[in-house]
């Protein structure tokens, strides 16, 4: 199987561990991911002034390229996701918009292409079953946190794949790999978001309460599919254990990270060493890497 | 149908909680029959479940089963328990109706309600009349007063039906009433009339993740409380949280879990919940004394005799606080249920670290209403409340002559409204039967044309 995939500006830079985890894991799982022949930022932030048209060409651009190839297009990256996703929904059911938008960047596109996350291709595509099945690592000793984040599941009426305050498929993704889902409650708050460019402390705070009410929960790591939340989950930590005394440093991976290792993949090519908790004493110790 | 024939004085009421009942008590009472069908093995419906009425506090058991037990013995009502209308046919004066009672696999012919056969039943399964707080047996009367007060066997718990074991039920039974081979029965009943009463269920709190229902065991729902409260409930009244049975001293109350929430569940307003919350906090200070109750609310709505007075009582010398603002979200820390919320007076974020929750659910119609309003082609709401032929003037009348409506069905309600519209329709049912019996003529009074 074939789907168009946008891997987004981070996967290409910063995240190239994310990414390349993710193409080598479906590959694996008989799913070619096949990157846009041409693409571009996604915007980064869906525009929610009604009337800021121009913030949309850029996302609707590459939902153009992106039904030359096909009826779908897979999302790494939450915030891409986000982004495309609600992009589409507009061209898909604001008809002014798409006329003026579409009038813009010459083109002719009325949200037909179904934007999909991982996550829901893992899902429906390959199916939860299946992929217990192509998992060749026992992750049985592992207790993983899911992390959703703020942008993979809101706003629900327009993400509305999983329940937005109670949400399952990482659980689902983490308990079909083999390993322990750490139950923790706040795995669908804030980490602070862009905060942090102005205001370190409250980015630092907001991302305590989730890593803290993580390790408190037996987690051995944290698993997310949004690269801001990685870095500032990930980025703060000695900070942290610095302020908060006790607090010990958890780990925080992508999905595609935690797949290609539960599929048995060579990880040397997923930058493992690349984060600032490094994740590979965890690894090593339950005998994953 | 035969024209010629003579209208049927006889009517079918769907329900027995407190509306079913309250009209087929006034029309036997005036002389006419009544065919009284519920679903559940016995009378009664959530009024039953019931701790203590607002704003009196009366024991809802001690007012109800008075009733129950004089419906359940009156010579011109008979009861049809354990079964469903299936299939109407005919018009006014002249309705068939097919009822098809479910296999309670007791002979309740034979059966003297002695209890024996729940007392040593070994199987336990949690009692969904006892909203998950309690066990019952897998062969049960609904409640120690049920009427009738006979039982019947739980074919998914049984061990008999599940495994082909035991049968220790038919041993002990003095009068060899147990049948395991019984069969569902049909049964047609030929009517004049139809007042549908089958009243509420609550909106399912597990769409709404924010508040933890079902995922942190210590957040029940108003109903589950009311059994605590209840002095025939499973803990016998007193108030232990599910978890781990310790009596919980900090307990946050949260209004409108799925009302009023256009966005996210129902919009409209549920009516009853600002009164039994305001009930329940009050009853829990009574209960543990050096409790906290707290209420996040919207708006306190009190529009009733003697309401706004006993949300005072509450807050004056109960001692209840009331927050003003929605809660976000629900968690589970350690052995405490922690409460994220706003005070929208004070503008603060709210955190309570509480040992239990009780959350007032959406006032949602019985699922089964939709196939009734099918089956009598009645029409019903966007949210499947039935709809009365006209709100303002004719409440309990619809669409369909002979057919009438009392209580939840149509929009959510308290007991005395309830109980009003339950008389009302009686007395539409009895203003046709009177006319078809020769009564007004015999008076000398002309009965309307909308009865006819």
């Amino acid at each position: 199987m074939r789907i168009p995939y946008y891997p987004g500006c981070t996967l290409n830079t910063k995240a190239k561990g994310f990414d390349r985890a993710a193409r080598q894991s479906f590959a694996a799982l008989g799913i070619e991911l096949a990157e846009l022949a041409s693409w571009n930022c996604c915007g980064a932030t869906f525009p929610l002034s009604r009337d800021n048209l121009l913030d949309l060409a850029g996302p609707v651009r590459n939902l153009v390229s992106a039904a030359a190839e096909g009826d779908k297009l897979a999302v790494a990256c939450s915030t891409c996701f986000n982004v495309l996703k609600r992009s589409n929904l507009v061209m898909r059911n604001e008809e002014d918009k798409r006329e003026k938008i579409n009038f813009f960047i010459e083109a002719d596109y009325a949200g037909q292409v179904e934007v999909v996350h991982l996550l829901e291709v893992l899902r429906d595509e390959v199916g939860w079953d299946t992929l217990a099945k192509a998992v060749k690592k026992d992750l049985s000793a592992l207790a993983v946190a899911p992390y959703y984040g703020c942008m993979f599941l809101r706003p629900p009426r327009e993400m509305g794949f999983d329940n937005h305050e109670n949400p399952q498929i990482l659980e689902n993704f983490i308990r079909a790999l083999g390993a322990q889902v750490a139950d923790y409650p706040h795995r669908a708050e804030c980490c602070g978001n862009y905060i942090a460019a102005f205001d370190l402390d409250t980015t630092q705070e907001m991302s305590y309460l989730i890593l803290a009410s993580a390790r408190k929960a037996s987690a051995d790591l944290i698993v997310t599919s949004c690269p801001l939340c990685q870095f500032n989950l990930d980025r703060w930590q000695q900070d942290l254990a610095m302020k908060h005394g006790g607090f010990r440093p958890i780990p925080v991976l992508y999905d595609s990270q935690l797949l290609a290792i539960a599929l048995g993949l060579d990880v040397t090519p997923f930058d493992l060493d690349r984060h600032y908790v490094d994740p590979r004493p965890v690894l090593a110790e339950k005998g994953l890497i | 149908m035969s024209e010629d024939k003579a209208p049927i004085t006889r009517v079918l009421i769907i329900g027995a909680g407190i509306a079913g009942i309250q009209a087929a008590l006034d029309i036997a009472n005036s002389g006419y029959e009544v065919v009284l069908v519920e679903r559940e093995p016995s009378i009664g419906g959530r009024m039953l479940q019931l701790s203590e009425t607002f704003p009196t506090l009366d024991c809802a058991q001690c007012i109800l089963t008075p009733r129950t037990v004089e419906a359940g013995h009156h010579e011109r009502i008979r009861l049809m328990t354990f079964s469903e209308v299936t299939g109407i046919t005919g018009d006014i004066g002249h309705f068939t109706a097919t009822v098809q009672r479910k296999p309670a696999s007791v002979n309740w012919d034979v059966c003297t309600g002695c209890g024996l056969c729940q007392e040593k039943c070994p199987t336990k399964v949690t009692s969904p009349f006892d909203r998950g707080m309690g066990k019952r047996k897998a062969i049960y009367t609904l409640s120690p007063q049920a009427v009738p007060n006979k039982p019947v066997i739980d074919r998914e718990a049984c061990t008999w039906f599940t495994r082909g074991k035991c049968r220790l039920c038919e041993k002990v039974c003095p009068v060899h009433a147990i049948d395991y081979e019984q069969q569902a029965s049909t049964t047609q009943v030929e009517v004049g009339a139809v007042i549908i009463a089958t009243g509420y269920t609550l909106y399912g709190l597990e769409n709404l993740g924010e508040y933890g229902y079902g995922q942190v065991p210590d957040v029940v729902d108003g109903l589950a409380f009311e059994r605590l409260l209840s002095a025939s409930g499973p803990t016998a009244g007193k108030v232990r949280r599910p978890s781990d049975g310790k009596e919980p001293k900090q307990v946050v109350f949260i209004q409108c879990a799925g009302s009023r929430a256009p966005e996210t569940a129902m919009p409209y307003c549920s009516k009853i919940c600002c009164m039994y919350t305001a009930k329940h906090a009050m009853l829990y200070k009574h209960r543990v004394h050096d409790g906290t109750a707290y209420i996040f609310y919207i708006d306190v709505r009190a529009a009733g005799k003697r309401y706004e007075e006993f949300y005072h009582r509450a807050t004056e010398e109960d001692r209840v606080l009331y927050v003003r603002g929605k809660v976000a979200r629900v968690f589970r820390e350690g052995d405490q249920v922690v409460v994220w919320g706003s005070d929208t007076l004070s503008g603060a974020s709210v955190e309570i670290a509480a040992d239990m929750v009780v959350l007032a659910p959406a006032m949602i119609p019985h699922p089964e209403t939709l196939r009734l309003a099918e089956m009598f082609g009645i029409p019903a709401n966007e949210y499947g409340f039935l709809l009365p032929a006209e709100d303002n003037i004719l409440p309990v009348e619809t669409v369909r002559p002979g057919v009438f409506v009392a209580g939840a069905v149509t929009s959510p309600k308290d007991i005395p409204e309830t109980v009003a519209q339950a008389s009302a329709a009686a007395a539409k049912v009895l203003a046709l039967f009177a006319q078809w019996s020769g009564v007004p003529e015999a008076m000398g009074i002309s009965v309307g044309a909308d009865a006819s």
